[in-house]
């Protein structure tokens, strides 16, 4: 799928999918969680991205001005138009991998909305100020897990430990730039990611290192969310979570 | 889920300002920190609290339904406790 011309309507799409995608992710655990409690704080992290999900497509929606609805792009597109970064769509593993890949997302998120929130676009300052408030919550809850679990047992480190190992190589991905990126921020609409990759470096430093854990070197990086080249998780997922707009076009409750 | 072997915190939450902290229900946590999140997870995620406070469930005393009678009975029959006898303007009482 070629890029569309619309640089704006890509940057939203790049933000509600990744919502998109990690809350449907983080919905896989509703009922199975290791404990009451964090079946029910995944899930609510799970409806947080909803919420900011739907905002950034409805918008995504109306910035393309061709009749299209939030729930048409999510429902009704292929995995090849979805622009969700590619650690969000990576599978839940234990527990542990879960928890890694919900801090590394959250932490990219609280810096990247940090920053959107002066954004010149009033509406990313205001879905960015939203938005971080729930992050805020997201970061605190994952990295006190990954604390826990990374300085825990020898059990839970040596999980914690191959997270990190399953999931770093999609972490380049979050700070890759295009001519999207570059226009955007000409017009002070979007955000320096080489901004945000400076905070999150440090905050994931801090955190491993409480957490016992080390950041890993010399990893061959894989990218293509921008392009929409995505892992072969992103197919099947979108088979589960499209299946009934597609097989009851219309249907409504 | 199987039992988590965590202690258990009782979780009170306080619906606005000036209201009182009300028993609100109990979480499993191993520390407080994470008592207070999962109170925060499990009984504030639709706008019921703007204050959470946990305690250690073990911390609580509570009087035993055998204690019943020599607790609570002496009040019942002397209504010279109550203050039925006069009337306070604005207040209504059984």
């Amino acid at each position: 799928m070629e890029k569309t011309t619309n640089p704006l309507f890509e940057y939203c799409l790049r933000l509600g999918d990744t919502s998109l995608i990690l809350s449907q992710r983080l919905g896989e655990w509703c009922g199975h969680g290791p404990i009451l409690e964090e079946d029910i704080a995944l899930t609510n992290i799970a409806l947080d991205f909803v919420g900011q999900a739907t905002a950034f497509l409805k918008y995504a929606a109306q910035v393309e001005g061709k009749g299209r609805t939030e729930d048409d792009l999510s429902f009704l597109r292929d995995a090849r138009e979805f622009r969700n970064l590619l650690i969000a769509e990576q599978p839940n593993g234990d527990y542990g991998q879960t928890i890694m890949r919900q801090f590394l997302v959250s932490t990219f998120l609280y810096y990247f909305y940090g920053e959107l929130k002066s954004s010149k676009d009033s509406m990313f300052a205001a879905l960015a100020e939203k938005s971080l408030k729930e992050v805020t919550y997201h970061l605190r809850h994952s990295s006190s897990w990954v604390i826990r679990l990374g300085d825990g047992t020898e059990e839970s480190y040596k999980r914690m430990k191959s997270a990190i190992d399953e999931l770093w190589l999609f972490t380049g991905d979050m700070f890759d730039m295009d001519e999207v990126d570059k226009t955007l921020i000409t017009q002070g609409i979007a955000v320096d990611l080489n901004k945000v990759k400076a905070s999150w470096d440090k905050k994931v430093k801090e955190v491993f290192t409480e957490a016992t854990l080390a950041i890993p070197e010399n990893v061959f990086m894989v990218k293509g969310s921008h392009e929409g080249k995505h892992t072969e998780y992103l197919g099947h997922l979108l088979a589960e979570m499209q299946v009934l707009p597609r097989s009851f076009p219309g249907a409504q409750w | 889920m199987s039992d988590t072997q965590w202690p258990l915190w009782e979780v009170f939450t306080q619906k606005r300002q000036g209201a009182p902290h009300e028993h609100a229900g109990s979480v499993h946590a191993p520390d407080k920190e994470m008592a207070l999140q999962n109170a925060r997870d499990v009984y504030s995620r639709r706008n019921e609290a703007i204050s959470l406070w946990v305690v250690p469930s073990e911390a609580i005393v509570a009087s035993t339904p055998e204690e019943v009678g020599s607790f609570f009975d002496p009040a019942n029959d002397k209504a010279y406790r109550h203050p039925n006898f006069y009337k306070t303007p604005g207040v209504t009482l059984d």
